[in-house]
């Protein structure tokens, strides 16, 4: 099978020029905007500052702080909804347009249970163990989502031409949410409210924390070691790491393709299990279109950390969440775009735009079998 | 001394570190068949990639009737008059034989939407030439693919009738130079002599200039001018078949056996 | 399948208990959940309020009762494979039917009692006592235990018969159903058709109950008529009756060319005559459909024909409303300049469909040579963006923001003004712009740039190397569906009047999707029956369909469907022969493989090369 490597350096057709200006554009623009900023936090009197958006005020180093921190903090948990996405690309080599909606499920579960246990008593006096518990929970079910929607929906169509599976998933990801709407309802849920020891902030060397959000990024990042483990260091990861490389050679040498692809699923639906409860614990709130903008997100961040990259996944949320966090404001403010909030989805998919047209791979470079590369 | 149509001067393509391809100068002139041959992974199917604009050379130039092709798009080089055949046929299955060869015509016209859509006296002519094209390039091959097969779906052809396909296809884009990449491959005896004959009327009847890479050490002694042989992306020998099969380094690069045994 | 009869031996039936019994198991439980699952979802009780035949059956409980019929029946279908040997049906299948509906039924006597004794109302909102008393139809508790196995039983064991029944009582048991069906279904419809112009209303007093669904004696006249068409069908397909279609599928040439301009006028004078004998609401309706049948025919284009999966679409038909609603309305934003005049719409559609094309080229241009499932996301991402902006502060002064551009003048035609008020007018020119999609959609099929499309979606580097511009021709497809949906779009804000950035979201994209899936990719014919019933029955995103009551679950049954058709049936419901090929590619190849084997045979010894022109 010949694939098509070519050169991009040289434009030649009209689409060419245009994307050459498009990138050149792009770049300036997120280039000239940080520029901006920067003069602008020296000094707010720069006159070059205020040429394009005279109102604008800068940042505070505490609000900086605070921006990054919680960019940093959904940034993890997109990591690991991206961690599912870019697992499944690597071995099946198809979007699962529905993954968000494990995750959504995850969240969902965490909810139910929580507040079962807030009924009980359970959960303001032993918040940790109700922690561990919902957590617990919520892998079990966002596994079990993830591991039918592949036996039922994703394994009968191994083999179909390439978008058959993606419009299939989106299918997926439609029914789990009206599912979800006709089951519980289609108004928002709400978490219990956190122990206040929790949600204080905490100094930590010079840095102020929430302690939610440090909470988040811990539990992301044990997900992540254990993730690491399980691929790095285990039969089991090898297996997926040889399925992912060539399913023919693979079930050559003895590996149980099928299940392979199963326990992706069910990795992959776990860590979106995890995801689903720190979503609960930032943001206290579920409703069943939770799980497709985060999905997207994610899908985004394992791009741009370079599909099938596993620790590209997570260096993508974190880039993404900062960028989606950050850029608003340090970006779009400058340039004297007003109601610059409003636009925080609008720059994710900006991020996820600019990084394909620049650097297709990724960052970090993407992993993929050689069938999947065409 | 007749014109010389296709240069190759110089050109490597490395895959990761990998040469495929180093320092190769190859030339054809203007009515010429010229044979590549060599083991497999020798690079031959890289080569007709290359020409053909589906892979970049790493360094090296290539130069068509004057013109640089280096960097241009695939459909490019066909416009310029450069087709080819695939090693696996990569037919358009699912289109009919006749639509097989009209849309190979794609560069060679120019009816747009308009057109179409307000089935004008120029999009008529135009639909009209390019099926008499068609059909008269799917005539070379005797019978076997007018008619009542005109309007059914590639898929249906028989194994050899798809490689025929193929090779109506390239000679439906109008070119001036055709690379056929194993054409053989895979068909009984009779059936490759029979396509051997044909190459040779390519040439003589209809003018095309043939690059042809093939393991059929019989068809290369049968239709090539002059034979040139790769082996780990570097020519190691070209001249006329007698000369390059007694060739030591040929026969060595086919593990010492002769190469008559080697298909 | 008939000639598999000839060449396949057939074993005699098997015996009642020669069970497979884990997949009896399995089907019974997955029947229980699917029950139980209908039942929480709150199908029964909020469809109970649609009747199907008074006082019989609502269409609450035949969402229950129609799955345990399928199951009884799906759990012993089999595949018959050419040359291997099957045993005829017989007892073994009815049984099988009849144990999984007992299950299943086993399945809603645990949730009654379940019901009865515990309070989940908490997560699961539909827990409900009216949903108790419907499931125990009001007799007590241990009613509804007894009685759901019995019931189950008794249509799994009808499922499982239809197994046994000769061919032809199980065409004539499907028609009967199907008749029933859709004479319930359409009953607005048919209602509106009969008596709002013509005077019909003794009809319609005999097969309709006063309160709605059908009468009694309206069902059974509906079940002996649909029974007699399944007949004449049957007979029909054995060669007995002549019947139309096949009287249409002998004609060739010039005759079929004749037929097929008849059978085009004839469509146009329907569409031309019906509006004028329906309601309001009917032709509401209808210009619903339109609307969704002018995107749909343009995502055809763009996914059925060049095999492009954009999932913003709905950026197109976002772009085509806005743009109309800015130049039409004096509504518009405060930030435009006093000296831009409000214009005309019609002068409107050429700067939308400009503006159409610009959007087109913008978005297609850097997903193009995108791999195909990051084409689909990144578009996804563009039609948010395009929505976002729309509903931002920042462009507010331009869009309106969240409060969206309002007072739209309808369409002034200098006799008639055509707006949201007059839903036949919107109609005809909703159905003038799909006869142009339709036109479109057929002349490029069949042309030089329709060929390189279907190139490029067969095999695109192969495409190319044979000299198509595959960016050029790509970016074709993706302008010209931009300007069909920006058609809807201009159409749509002159309809309703007002334009917001809520009815614009991702949703229609999907909605739409499912129309060109459900209906068959690539098939002109498809894609509007595709509309029609989807959007006609079940309702769009926001609008609703003949079946109101099936607001909430719509969109469910649209996810469900999706899947399913993708499937079980890529191809769509009224298949393009040519997707079909590509979508069942391994037993196709198998057929060309063995059709390729007779090939062979034929050409050994047969002339070559001699016809070689000079």
């Amino acid at each position: 099978m010949t694939t098509a490597i070519r050169s991009r350096a040289v434009p030649r057709t009209g689409v060419d020029w245009f994307l050459t200006v498009m990138r050149t554009g792009l770049s300036f623009f997120f280039i000239s905007g940080v520029v901006l900023f920067l003069l602008q936090q020296i000094d707010p009197q720069n006159p070059i500052a205020g040429v394009l958006n005279p109102d604008a005020t800068g940042l505070t180093a505490d609000q900086l702080e605070g921006l990054v921190i919680s960019g940093l903090s959904q940034g993890a948990m997109y990591g690991l909804i991206a961690l599912g996405y870019s697992m499944v690309y690597g071995v099946l080599g198809f979007i699962n347009f529905a993954h968000g909606e494990v995750f959504m499920v995850g969240a969902m579960t965490g909810m139910i249970t929580s507040n079962k246990l807030e009924e009980a008593g359970i959960w303001e006096d032993a918040f940790p163990v109700a922690l561990v518990f919902i957590i617990l929970v919520a892998i079990v079910c966002s596994t079990a989502t993830a591991v039918i929607m592949e036996r039922v929906a994703y394994r009968p169509l191994r083999g179909s031409p390439r978008l058959i599976p993606l419009i299939t998933s989106i299918g997926v990801s439609f029914l789990i949410q009206n599912i979800s709407i006709v089951l519980l309802g289609p108004g928002a849920k709400s978490y219990p409210s956190l122990p206040d020891w929790l949600s204080q902030k905490r100094t930590i060397l010079f840095l102020e924390i929430e302690g939610t959000k440090m909470m988040v990024v811990l539990v992301a990042a044990i997900s992540m070691a254990g993730l690491w483990y399980l691929v790095e260091r285990t039969k089991t990861g090898k297996a997926m790491r040889a399925v992912a490389e060539d399913k023919e050679i693979a079930s050559l040498m003895g590996i149980d393709v099928n299940r392979t692809i199963v326990t992706t699923f069910a990795v992959g639906g776990a860590m979106a299990g995890v995801a689903g409860i720190l979503w609960g614990i930032l943001f206290r709130s579920v409703i069943h279109t939770t799980g497709f903008l985060p999905g997207i997100k994610a899908f985004s961040a394992a791009v741009v950390g370079g599909i099938g990259n596993l620790g590209g996944a997570m260096a993508g949320g974190l880039t993404l969440g900062s960028a989606e966090s950050l850029a608003p404001l340090m970006v779009l403010e400058p340039w004297g775009v007003n109601g610059v909030s409003q636009l925080r989805d609008a720059v994710a998919f900006l991020v996820l735009i600019f990084v394909l047209l620049v650097k297709p791979t990724g960052l970090f470079g993407e992993r993929l079998s050689a069938e999947d590369r065409a | 001394m007749s014109e010389r149509l296709l240069t190759i001067d110089n050109l490597s393509v490395t895959f990761g570190g990998l040469h495929a391809l180093r320092n190769l100068d190859f030339h054809v002139d203007k009515g010429e068949i010229v044979s590549v041959i060599g083991p497999n992974g020798a690079g031959k199917t890289t080569f007709f990639n290359m020409i053909s604009g589906m892979v970049a050379p790493t360094e090296g130039d290539i130069v068509f009737k004057g013109e640089s092709l280096v960097g241009l798009d695939p459909n490019q080089v066909t416009a310029r008059g450069i087709a080819r055949t695939f090693q696996n046929v990569r037919l358009f299955a699912n289109m009919t034989i006749l639509e097989n060869v009209m849309v190979a015509q794609h560069c060679r016209t120019k009816q747009g939407v308009f057109g179409s859509l307000f089935n004008t006296e120029a999009f008529k002519e135009e639909e009209a030439e390019i099926r008499e094209w068609g059909e008269k390039v799917l005539g070379f091959f005797g019978s076997r693919l007018v008619g009542y097969r005109l309007d059914q779906p590639a898929s249906v052809l028989s194994y050899a009738n798809r490689r025929r396909l193929e090779v109506a296809r390239a000679m439906a884009t109008r070119p001036e130079v055709i690379l056929l990449d194993e054409p053989v491959a895979g068909m009984n005896p009779k059936e490759s002599e029979e396509l051997t004959g044909l190459i040779g009327k390519l040439r003589d009847d209809w003018g095309f200039t043939i690059v042809i890479i093939e393991h059929d050490m019989g068809v290369v002694r049968d239709v090539s001018d002059r034979v040139v042989v790769l082996d780990h992306g570097e020519t190691i020998a070209q001249g006329s078949y007698q000369e390059v099969s007694t060739n030591p380094d040929v026969i060595e690069a086919y593990l010492g056996r002769p190469a008559e045994e080697a298909s | 399948m008939s000639t598999t009869e000839e060449t396949t031996e057939i074993l005699p039936s098997r015996d009642a208990l020669d069970q497979d019994w884990r997949k009896v198991g399995n089907h019974g439980l997955l029947l229980g959940l699917a029950l139980i699952f209908v039942s929480l979802a709150n199908m029964p009780v909020s469809l109970d309020t649609r009747t199907i035949i008074e006082p019989l059956l609502s269409m609450g409980y035949l969402s229950l009762i129609w799955i345990p019929v399928v199951m009884g029946f799906v759990v012993s279908s089999e595949k018959v494979l050419e040359g291997i040997a099957y045993h005829d049906k017989g007892a073994r299948e009815v049984a099988a039917g009849g144990l999984v509906g007992l299950i299943g039924g086993l399945g809603l006597s645990l949730l009654v009692i379940l019901l009865d004794t515990f309070n989940l109302r908490d997560p699961l909102v539909n827990w409900s006592p009216a949903l108790l008393e419907l499931l125990h139809f009001d007799n007590g508790i241990g009613f509804g235990v007894v009685i759901w196995p019995v019931i189950g039983s008794g249509l799994g064991l009808f499922g499982g018969a239809l197994h046994v029944l000769p061919s032809v009582a199980r065409t004539v048991v499907g028609w009967i159903v199907g008749a029933v069906l859709v004479v319930a279904v359409f009953e607005t419809v048919i209602m509106d058709l009969l008596t709002e112009r013509l005077p019909f209303e003794f009809i319609t007093d005999w097969f309709y109950f006063i309160r709605g669904g059908l009468s009694q004696q309206g069902a059974i006249t509906v079940a002996i008529i649909g029974g007699a068409l399944g007949y004449l069908r049957v007979l029909g397909q054995r060669g007995v009756v002549p019947t139309p279609v096949q009287n249409y599928k002998q004609l060739a040439g010039p005759e079929r060319a004749r037929a097929n301009t008849l059978v085009i006028i004839a469509c146009g004078i329907a569409t031309a005559i019906l509006p004028l004998l329906l309601g309001r609401i009917t032709n509401e309706l209808l210009a619903n459909v339109g609307l969704f049948v002018l995107l749909a025919l343009g995502l055809n284009i763009v996914v059925g024909l060049a095999g492009i999966l954009d999932l913003g679409y709905v950026a197109f038909f976002a772009v085509g409303g806005y743009a109309t609603a800015i130049l039409t309305s004096p509504n518009r934003g405060e930030s435009w300049p006093d000296w831009m005049p409000q214009s005309h719409w019609f002068v409107a559609l050429i700067v939308v469909i400009l503006f159409a094309i610009l959007t087109g080229l913008f978005i297609g241009a850097p997903v193009i040579r995108m791999r195909g499932d990051y084409l689909a996301i990144v578009t996804l991402g563009f039609g948010e963006i395009i929505r976002l902006l729309f509903l931002s502060d920042w462009l507010g002064g331009y869009t309106g923001g969240a409060q969206g551009v309002t007072n739209i003048p309808g369409v002034d035609l200098g006799f008639v003004e055509i707006k949201g008020t007059d839903p036949r007018a919107v109609f005809y020119l909703v159905a003038v712009f799909c006869a142009i999609a339709i036109y479109v959609s057929w002349r490029l099929e069949n042309s030089r740039l329709g060929r390189a499309w279907m190139a490029i979606r067969e095999d695109e580097s192969v495409a190319e190397a044979m000299g198509i511009n595959t960016v050029n021709a790509k970016l074709m497809a993706f302008v010209v569906g931009a300007v069909l949906a920006s058609f809807s779009g201009a159409i749509f804000a002159a309809k309703v009047g007002s334009v917001f950035p809520t009815s614009f979201i991702i949703l229609v994209s999907i909605v739409i999707l499912v129309v060109v899936i459900v209906g068959g990719m690539g098939n002109i014919l498809g894609v509007i029956a595709g509309a029609a019933v989807l959007i006609g029955v079940l309702g769009g995103p926001k609008q609703p369909g003949l079946l109101a009551e099936f607001s909430e679950f719509k969109l469910l049954i649209y996810g469900a469907l999706l899947i399913f058709m993708m499937l079980k049936r890529p191809e769509g419901l009224v298949p393009n022969v040519r997707r079909t090929r590509e979508l069942h590619q391994d037993e196709f190849l198998q057929d060309a493989w063995l059709r390729s084997q007779v090939d062979a045979d034929e050409e050994d010894g047969a002339p070559s090369g001699e016809v070689a022109p000079a």
